[in-house]
């Protein structure tokens, strides 16, 4: 039984100084995995909608007609799974968030080519 | 017999991090009947098996919790493993498992330090958190997420861990082993935290037995149930004995939590040293179809899975029972005849997860 015995952690706290960063002045590193969000590199898109079906929350979207494929952020849950379905590689998970917002946000990829025929 | 008084408790309290309603009947200081309430966070996630198939549920099992999200996916994918008749790589057992301990490690953590909160040391509080952040890192390395993880998938996991991280992850894990030994010896010896903890709520072994208790709360009243020597993953490999306690008390409770966390790490390094090379997934084909029962050790205790599937890519029922929902008839238990000071503390050394208890 005791009454000093955080005083070693404390000491050393003290030596140590603070464990924290000073964030946003010192930006937090993100890992090589993390989830952040998702990219659709959009012109090697074929839009097929496998990842519109897959997706467990809904939170894609696309417009064949209109070349259009796009994403509710704030719906996107990170697990990647649509990654892992697409079958020409052209989503990938960042390891970067996107910006936090107030409001819900889409973000929408054009595939601007003129198609050749 | 004194005066009665009924004093609501929750659901919000500034000692509960998730709200669960307690009705407190009191006669002067002492509580003599608890009436639990609960149902202020039911999300219905066993009903949303009809609307999502069995592959994106994989992602909501999950989230069933967020400190034991591995298990529960974990939990779910080996109840569809046992109805496909699924074997999965020994590799991908072997990850499991670590992340599995891993996730002990996390939720001990991180009750530790909520109940150095509970009892008013926050210095305690912080530094146990400090030491978490640490493992939450580990896990972001290895899986993108820090609670939630999307790794565990049917038939397997997702991402492997290649042998040098496994090492980095023992190195970081001893180092902070030593770290945690000046922490658990305040928990465990410091006068303060003794005289908030020691012979506070004791649950006899037959009440424990009485009230269906699982887990650290069984353990520390002398009942060694441990569903890991059931030998599921890559359990059966390893050396363990599970830790058990016999005073029953708060202390008891949390005696047993902290051995669990040096356990974990013991665990850890056993299983990177006997690792085996090879696959961590096998593909799977078809839909399942037919019924499967599992049970696994959660850092709350043990938890129960029922899947039943019809052949269709919906299934037809998901059940869980989660561990503090068994755990909550040993916890009224414990506050009969207690202080009302003290019930913040007894309610918190069950290590209450609403969010999973009510799904
Ligand atoms: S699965 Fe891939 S190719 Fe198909 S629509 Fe989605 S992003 Fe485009
Ligand atoms: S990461 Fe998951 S939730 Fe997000 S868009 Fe892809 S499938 Fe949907």
């Amino acid at each position: 039984m005791s009454i000093l015995s955080m005083t070693k952690t404390l000491f050393k706290s003290i030596v140590h100084g603070p464990y924290t960063q000073l964030y946003p002045i010192k930006p937090r590193e993100n890992f090589e995995r993390t989830r952040g969000s998702i990219e659709n590199d959009i012109e090697a898109c074929i839009f097929c909608g496998l990842c519109v079906r897959r997706c467990p929350t809904s939170a894609l979207k696309i417009e064949k007609a209109e070349k259009l494929w796009s994403i509710e952020r704030m719906q996107c849950i990170q697990c990647g799974y649509c990654v892992e379905v697409c079958p020409k590689k052209c989503l990938h998970m960042r390891n970067e968030y996107t910006t936090p917002n107030t409001i819900k946000v889409k973000d929408e990829y054009v595939d601007a080519r003129v198609s050749d025929n | 017999m004194g005066k009665r008084t009924v004093i609501p408790f929750g659901p919000q309290h500034p000692v509960l991090p998730e709200p669960i309603h307690l009705d407190l009947v009191l006669e002067d200081e002492k509580v003599v009947e608890a009436i639990p309430q609960i149902g202020y966070i039911h999300r219905g996630l066993e009903k949303l098996v009809e609307k999502r198939d069995f592959k994106q549920y994989t992602y909501v099992a999950e989230r069933i919790c967020g400190i034991c999200s591995f298990m529960h996916g974990m939990g779910y994918c080996m109840a569809v493993e046992g109805i496909m008749e699924i074997e999965v790589p020994e590799r991908g057992k072997f990850l499991r498992t670590i992340w599995a301990e891993v996730s002990r490690i996390h939720s001990h953590l991180l009750w530790l330090g909520l109940t150095a909160d509970a009892f008013g040391f926050e210095s305690l509080f912080m530094h146990s958190w400090r030491l978490r952040e640490e493992v939450l890192d580990l896990f972001e390395q290895t899986t993108g997420g820090r609670v939630i993880f999307s790794v565990c998938d049917i038939g397997g996991v997702r991402k492997d861990i290649d042998a040098e991280m496994l090492n980095t992850m023992v190195s970081v894990l001893t180092r902070m082993e030593k770290e945690l030994r000046d922490l658990t010896d305040v928990f465990l010896n410091d006068m303060s935290v003794k005289h908030r903890t020691v012979g506070v709520g004791v649950l006899s072994k037959e009440k424990a037995q009485e009230t269906g208790a699982v887990g650290p709360m069984a353990r520390a009243s002398g009942i060694s149930v441990d569903m890991r020597t059931l030998g599921y993953a890559a359990y059966k490999h390893l050396q363990f004995e599970p830790i058990t306690a016999e005073a029953g008390d708060s202390y008891a409770r949390m005696e047993v939590r902290i051995g669990e966390v040096y356990q974990a790490i013991e665990l850890i390094r056993q299983c990177v040293e006997l690792i085996p090379e090879g696959d961590v997934i096998t593909k799977i084909k078809g839909n399942p179809n037919g019924e499967h029962f599992i049970r696994l050790e959660q850092p709350r205790g043990e938890v129960i899975y029922y899947v039943k599937a019809n052949g269709t890519s919906f299934l037809d029922r998901f059940r869980v029972r989660t561990p503090t929902f068994a755990n909550v008839p040993a916890l009224l238990e414990t506050l009969k005849d207690c202080d009302l000071a003290d019930v913040p503390i007894l309610i918190l050394t069950i290590d209450p997860c609403i969010s999973c208890t009510e799904r």
